[in-house]
């Protein structure tokens, strides 16, 4: 009970402490702002804002203005609306999958290379196997054979995809890590490879993972558009549905229709680059040896 | 990493076989790779065929959209399609993997009826082969550059903007900086007329070595060229800034520096040289990916490459088609990997390939 509490205290110090040390870093920082508050649009907003469900024929494609600060789209629709009830789904999607392709990776690089022998031999053979497939065409013929209808397939269909180059990864930093004193004293107390896996050597690389599931949702977030645009994830009314009927509606050549196209365009862009800054920003904070660029 | 470690208690020739695969480096890698080739074939085989809609269905559908009945629309669509995809599964494997064995990757079935696959990726591939491959090499050469350009300046106010700028635009999705920039070189600017951003040739002008084509190819390659370049660009920057950056705390760059050699010199010659090395393997693995990449973009610009056949072939469950490519892709990234691999060993003499250990 005790050693549990203190080990949570820990935990938070060490939040906190990264907290601390993202607040120094401009960059992390707004990256770690527009992050948050985007997310929070998006799983708040749909709740305090009504959803635009009714066609308005008589205001289609207006350019932003005051009485429509975003435009409308080819419903006459309201853009600031869409764009607040379309993130939630990209986000899921993006949590999602960048927690099951890390999970995924991280089990199988940790596995292989504690291991080692005919099981890393196996599942790296696997990896590479996988790591030469060309992914994303297959993701598109699959994508049209799975009727990907709800946000649990997507993202699972996404980390089917996405754990082969994370695996690998993680493997060599297990690799490294299996030659560290306290992983060499726990494997003499005999605790088993779960306890080592889990308790000594994941608290230690938890860092590099955190920046991996990042990535991860960065790349979801890619092939997601990818798939939108080419028709094959139709469901919901989301970011990359707008901006693709918006593209297939011809607003492209219409000057009064852009903001229905670059709206949701920029909401995707805005989220990626607030998670890249982040991601860069942690590997700074954990890796000094890149603030010192040496 | 003795893959040869088989549970298998075989005859002695067999044995010895296998272990003489399983010692030798590059025999394993043949048959590494011949069993890659096998296993993405027979993978993409059985997925194709368990996609909704088969090819007579969708053309039965268009037919009936078109006004016909569905009894005139299937005499019309059987007569047309001429395949029998009531053979069971098991038959129409083996025929296709024998087919396969012989270099026949069969005939299309809908797209352009009974044109032998291996034609139509022919007037394809060589599309998507230019426009992919030149940009990767534009955009490779322009982001050594500025890579090295960060090192040098690392920590400046240049080093921050470049790097953060490299980060953002690579994870921005190609789809949406192709559309960005049709808008506003196409649309909004109006700097280049649209129907250089549709089609990879204008109509009436033949392929050959003559002005008037090398002309148009470049008018058309332009735009989808600049979204290749832009959305690899960031890539090769960081990587070369990481690489050049741990390459200048080697002991031979601060003796060349002792030695007072000119700067230039050191940059080009030891530091830039070194600091490519691993570089110029991932060009060689992303030569491989070319095919693959080039999906959505040419579907955008409508650029008669690969990556458009295969989408169309998608919409029509053209499977000989899209099992074709699959394989085209596959092999052109096993090959590519090898070559890397290759290249790396000759490059870089300290790296020995023995095929096995970390």
């Amino acid at each position: 009970m005790e050693s549990s509490s203190v080990m949570r205290s820990t935990r938070e110090n060490a939040l906190l402490r990264t907290l601390k040390l993202l607040a120094h870093n401009k960059i992390g920082l707004l990256g770690l702002i527009v992050f948050l508050s985007m997310t929070l649009i998006s799983f708040v907003g749909p709740l305090v804002i009504p959803p635009e469900t009714q066609a308005h024929v008589d205001q289609i494609y207006q350019p932003p203005s005051a009485a429509h600060p975003l435009g409308t789209d080819f419903q006459g629709r309201e853009m600031w609306k869409m764009v607040i009830h379309g993130g939630r789904d990209v986000l899921i999607v993006a949590f999602l999958a960048g927690i099951i392709t890390t999970f995924v990776a991280v089990t199988i690089g940790a596995v292989s290379a504690f291991f080692g022998g005919w099981v890393d031999s196996l599942m790296m053979g696997i990896t590479d196997i996988w790591l030469t497939i060309p992914r994303f065409l297959l993701l598109v013929v699959v994508a049209t054979l799975v009727r990907l209808e709800n946000v649990w397939m997507l993202a699972l269909f996404l980390a089917f995809f996405g754990w082969p180059g994370l695996a690998r990864q993680i493997r060599s930093q297990v690799l490294s890590l299996k030659k560290r004193e306290y992983v060499e004293a726990a494997q003499l107390l005999d605790l088993g490879a779960a306890h080592i896996i889990f308790r000594e050597m994941l608290p230690n690389m938890m860092s590099y993972i955190v920046i991996a599931m990042i990535n991860a949702m960065t790349s979801a977030i890619y092939s997601q558009t990818g798939l939108v645009f080419l028709g094959v994830v139709p469901f919901g009314n989301n970011w990359g549905v707008m901006f693709s009927l918006a593209y297939a509606k011809n607003a492209i050549y219409n000057p009064n229709a852009a903001a229905s196209l670059l709206v949701p365009m920029g909401a995707i862009i805005l989220f990626q680059i607030s998670l890249v800054m982040l991601s860069r920003s942690l590997e700074e904070i954990f890796n000094p040896r890149l603030r010192r660029g040496v | 990493m003795s893959s040869g470690a088989t549970a298998l208690r075989p005859k002695k020739t067999a044995r010895e076989l296998l272990e003489k695969i399983a010692t030798n480096f590059w025999l394993r890698t043949i048959v590494k790779k011949v069993f890659i080739v096998w296993v993405v074939v027979t993978l993409t085989f059985f997925i194709i065929r368990a996609l909704p809609g088969n090819p007579v269905e969708i053309m039965v559908m268009s037919l009936m959209d078109s006004g016909l009945s569905s009894e005139e629309a299937y005499t019309r669509a059987a007569s047309l399609l001429r395949i029998d995809l009531n053979a069971p599964l098991s038959q129409q494997y083996s025929d296709y993997m024998s087919n396969l064995l012989k270099g026949d990757l069969g005939d299309s079935y809908v797209l352009a009826i009974n044109k032998p696959v291996t034609t139509l990726i022919a007037q394809r591939l060589p599309w998507t082969l230019f426009s992919v491959g030149t940009s990767l090499l534009i955009s490779f050469v322009i982001g050594m550059f500025l890579g090295t350009l960060a090192a040098y300046r690392r920590n400046s106010l240049l080093d921050h903007a470049l790097t953060n700028f490299g980060a953002a635009i690579e994870s921005i999705p190609n789809t949406l900086t192709a559309i960005v920039l049709v808008l506003l070189l196409g649309v909004t600017w109006k700097v280049v007329p649209l129907n250089f951003m549709r089609g990879s040739l204008s109509p009436g002008i033949k392929p050959g070595f003559t002005l008037p084509f090398v002309v148009d190819l470049f008018k058309h390659y332009a735009v989808p060229g600049t979204v290749y370049v832009f959305s690899t660009l960031g890539g090769w920057m960081l990587a070369m800034r990481s690489s050049t950056i741990s390459t200048l705390g080697d002991d031979y760059v601060t003796v060349a520096r002792a030695r007072g050699l000119p700067d230039l010199r050191i940059i080009t010659a030891y530091v830039g040289r070194n600091a490519s090395l691993p570089l110029i393997t991932s060009l060689a693995i992303s030569l491989g990916f070319v095919v693959g990449g080039s999906i959505l973009i040419e579907f955008i610009f409508v650029y008669q490459g690969i990556g458009l056949l295969l989408s169309q072939a998608i919409g029509k469950r053209d499977y000989p088609v899209m099992q074709g490519i699959l394989l085209v892709t596959t092999i052109t990234v096993i090959v590519s990997t090898a070559l890397a691999d290759l290249l790396y060993g000759w490059l870089d003499p300290r790296i020995r390939i023995t095929g096995g250990g970390e």
